[in-house]
């Protein structure tokens, strides 16, 4: 069954990543975040998304990719899945794609430095373009956040 | 349909109708006599049958006709109610409460209430008391009604006891359905390999001869599960629906028609069953305490909640642009200006405290239940108990009484079942054989308390400590030195109970600190006192509000943060000489005791936070109850009124923080959850 979704598409490094764009609330730039004591490296703070508090992350820090300096293209992408909100931190976002579900292949062990659990597949766009899906759920699994808590303790 | 429009006028007005004869037969069954009660249960029935029928709820229609039958003779004195007639009615309640609550979550609300039309009816008919009369195990012969006889009756009880389970079925087979006696015989065919069939109706002779109409019901006793039996009936072709309900003691008294009565007839000294069943004896003694009529209803008019949680949003937004101006205002320094933003802070307060108020319920919807339950505890735990309600007119924030129900049920139940003692240990002791349970509500500052206080036996220390040490919650060295009160908090650590037998109600050891958990979720606090031999009391002490507080913002380093206002004792500078270091730890001498000093920049890892020598400290004095520390904070930046957020889902289990709120720069500021910093 061939199906088509849209992707928003941003980048990591050299990667292109790509999230479905109905679990994206919004894209906003850079902006202060408030830093939330003893939660694990990767999570920048909380941000004010028009009076609600949401918490951000870094892509790469999660990804455990080396972590650059924000720059103008730097953007976060505000994510909803069910009641849970969380900013992600990426190196820039700026492209909505249609993607063939058919051209969707399992991932393989590690793309780009990043696990293969935290990946939905990789879609192939066009004729040499490679986007990576994420499975956000896993990217967004708490149980990990918690378990990282406990280390630090 | 266009009915639905008015469905949700329909379950706002059924509950309360529900509630109204819930209470009015609490109070009947205090002052039997007084048929101005009867009247009112008999108006609120008879308008929840007239709404029900109009919206198309027959089963709903059906039962409430029924119990106006039952009242309208209760109103014409021609039926005195004993207790027979009231757990009749009380039963037929709870059918219209499920019934309600199906059609609130979208179902159509039916059910099958033929087993408690049945009992209805023989009131209304008298049958019960003839029966009783005549003392003969005979069974009725009503129309749809299927009644045992004594020795069937006995025969179901035994099974329960032997463990085996006990259902009433009611199968219906289809329309098209012609063999129908074929049909019925593979029925019964296949529940007889399973188990035993009690009685039928109708009789087995009448189904064989084909003089049924279709349905058929019949008590089954069966080991099986009760998927199980439904799947056995299902199996047999044509069924239109076969539905299988449980039954337990209480309902098989229910059904025993001729059994309640007979016992009443022969006096109280044989019925043991009776006995337990309080307000029947106690009532001349506590009619007194029914309440008058209730007040004039005020002029209101149903807002939905979801608008004013939108119009509590909305404010806080302003809230946090009026802080915004006050401190743009302040830095440009125009008269004028200044002067319109201090009129706006003015009118602003008000609104804060309109909408805060528009959010507050009376505690009253909570409280409401209670009476039943503690009539259905006491029933249950053979124990006689009273439950003596004030100030169910206090009022709190809606979503604080939402969550206050479930913790109150548990410190209730755990009341009636631990706290008060059987009847006749009470006796022994030289107390009144009814256990009086207390719940009290009542406002302190911007607090409201409420109280669960039993007149029971206390918390015997040695006993708890005992358990506690078993359990290896504490050691026996630290138990030696705990105070009486640290004792008592013992039995909120988790996997803790003290009961010696497990109860159906409570003493699994999962509830005492569930209720903990829940009261301080909702930013409360809980506390017993207790007294060996005079009675326990759980006092549980809430905020009026879970959206706005006030709170002082601080600095460290280059982090802002806010302390709650209401666990602030004081603020104070001090010279760092004053700080001494013990065991390791800094201490200070304040006001004739010595508290930890805490430093907020390192306990919090602010970056690049460090603290200057000498010269001196801005610390800010916490309390946790009786316990005090000092936080050492680089600034004191002012106090305000701060909207309470949440750091979100992802987050929620932060290290000393219970949440966030919006500066007026737009930026985020940490809340300090204090009681975190004070072990």
């Amino acid at each position: 069954m061939s199906e088509e979704i849209k992707v928003i598409v941003f980048k990591l490094g050299a990667e292109e990543y790509g999230v479905e764009v109905e679990k994206v609330e919004t894209i906003e730039r850079i902006q202060h975040l408030t830093r939330v004591p003893k939660t694990p490296p990767f999570i920048k703070g909380v941000m004010n998304l028009r009076g609600v508090v949401v918490p951000v992350l870094d892509l790469r820090g999660r990804f455990n990719l080396e972590e650059t300096a924000y720059t103008d293209a730097s953007r976060i992408i505000i994510i909803a899945i069910e009641d849970l909100k969380v900013g992600m931190i990426v190196d820039s976002a700026d492209d909505v794609i249609d993607v063939d579900t058919d051209t969707i292949s399992d991932p393989p062990e590690i793309v780009g430095g990043v696990k293969a659990k935290y990946l939905r597949g990789v879609a192939r766009v066009g004729e040499d373009r490679l986007l990576i899906l994420l499975n956000l759920k896993e990217v967004l699994n708490k149980g990990e956040l918690i378990q990282l808590e406990e280390l630090e303790e | 349909m266009e009915l639905n429009q008015y469905l949700s006028m329909f379950i706002d007005e059924s509950t309360e109708h529900l509630q109204a004869i819930n209470e009015k037969l609490l109070e009947l069954e205090q002052s039997p006599d007084n048929l101005d009660i009867v009247n009112v249960v008999f108006r609120s029935a008879h308008t929840l049958k007239g709404m029900a029928a109009t919206m198309g709820f027959e089963d709903l229609a059906s039962l409430t006709h029924q119990m106006e039958n039952v009242l309208d003779l209760v109103r014409g004195s021609k039926l005195s109610v004993d207790s027979f007639v009231f757990d009749g009615l009380f039963k037929s309640t709870d059918a219209l409460e499920s019934m309600l609550s199906d059609i609130i979550n979208g179902g159509t609300g039916q059910a099958d209430v033929s087993a408690i039309v049945a009992v209805l009816k023989s009131i209304v008919s008298g049958e019960y008391k003839e029966a009783a009369a005549a003392a003969a195990p005979k069974a009725s012969t009503g129309e749809d009604a299927v009644t045992l006889d004594q020795f069937q009756l006995s025969v179901l009880e035994q099974s329960l006891d032997s463990d085996f389970n006990v259902y009433f079925i009611r199968t219906e087979l289809t329309e098209e359905c012609v063999l129908r006696a074929a049909r019925a015989y593979m029925v019964f065919r296949q529940l007889e390999d399973n188990g035993e069939i009690i009685k039928s109706f109708p009789s087995v002779e009448e189904i064989e001869q084909d003089k049924f109409d279709r349905a058929f019901s019949l008590y089954y006793v069966s080991k099986q599960p009760q998927e199980t039996i439904v799947h056995l009936i299902e199996d047999v072709s044509e069924i239109r629906s076969a539905t299988v309900t449980p039954l337990d003691h209480d309902s098989l008294k229910l059904i025993a028609v001729p059994s309640p009565a007979a016992a009443e007839t022969a006096a109280a000294s044989a019925a043991p069953v009776v006995s337990v069943d309080q307000p029947a004896s106690a009532a001349p003694a506590k009619a007194a305490a029914a309440p008058a009529v209730h007040a004039v209803a005020n002029r209101t008019i149903r807002v939905d909640l979801d608008r004013l949680d939108h119009l509590m949003n909305l404010f806080s937004e302003l809230l946090i642009d009026r802080v915004r101006l006050e401190q743009l205002a302040s830095e440009i320094r125009r008269s004028d200006l200044t002067e319109t933003v201090e009129h706006m802070s003015r009118v602003s307060s008000d609104l804060q405290n309109i909408v805060l108020n528009l959010r507050m319920v009376p505690i009253d919807t909570v409280f409401n239940r209670f009476p039943r339950m503690i009539r259905d505890v006491a029933k249950t735990l053979g124990k006689k108990l009273e439950l003596v309600i004030s100030g169910a007119e206090t009022e709190l924030d809606r979503t604080v009484v939402d969550e206050i129900g479930d913790p109150l049920v548990h410190l209730l139940r755990n009341s009636a079942d631990h706290g008060i003692e059987t009847i006749e240990n009470r006796r022994k002791a030289g107390k009144d054989e009814t256990g009086v349970i207390q719940l009290r509500a009542y406002h302190s500052g911007n607090h409201v308390i409420i109280e669960v206080s039993d007149d029971g036996a206390g918390i015997n220390r040695a006993k708890t400590l005992a358990a506690a040490i078993k359990k290896g919650v504490v050691t026996e060295e630290a138990a030696e030195r705990m105070s009486d009160e640290e004792v008592y908090r013992l039995l909120f650590a988790s996997g803790f109970s003290t009961a010696d037998k497990i109860s159906d109600l409570s003493g699994r050891g999962v509830g005492l600190d569930v209720v903990k958990t829940k009261i301080e979720s909702l930013g409360g606090q809980i506390h017993i006192s207790s007294k060996e031999g005079v009675g326990t009391t759980f006092s549980v002490n809430l905020p009026l509000t879970l959206s706005i507080i006030g709170a002082m913002l601080i600095a460290v380093g280059s982090e802002k943060y806010a302390i709650p206002l209401n666990s602030i004792v004081e603020t104070a500078a001090v010279e760092v000489s004053k700080i001494r270091r013990v065991h390791g730890r800094d201490h200070l001498d304040y006001r004739g005791s010595v508290i930890p000093v805490i430093d907020l920049g390192k306990i919090l890892e602010v970056p690049g936070y460090g603290l200057e020598d000498g010269g001196e400290r801005n610390l800010v004095i916490i309390r946790k109850r009786e316990k005090l520390a000092a936080l050492i904070v680089s600034d004191f930046v002012g106090q305000q009124e701060i909207v309470l957020k949440n750091l979100g889902k992802y987050l929620n289990k932060a290290f000393a923080v219970s949440g966030a709120t919006i500066l007026g720069d737009g930026q985020v500021a940490l809340i300090i959850n204090p009681n975190a910093l004070i072990k």
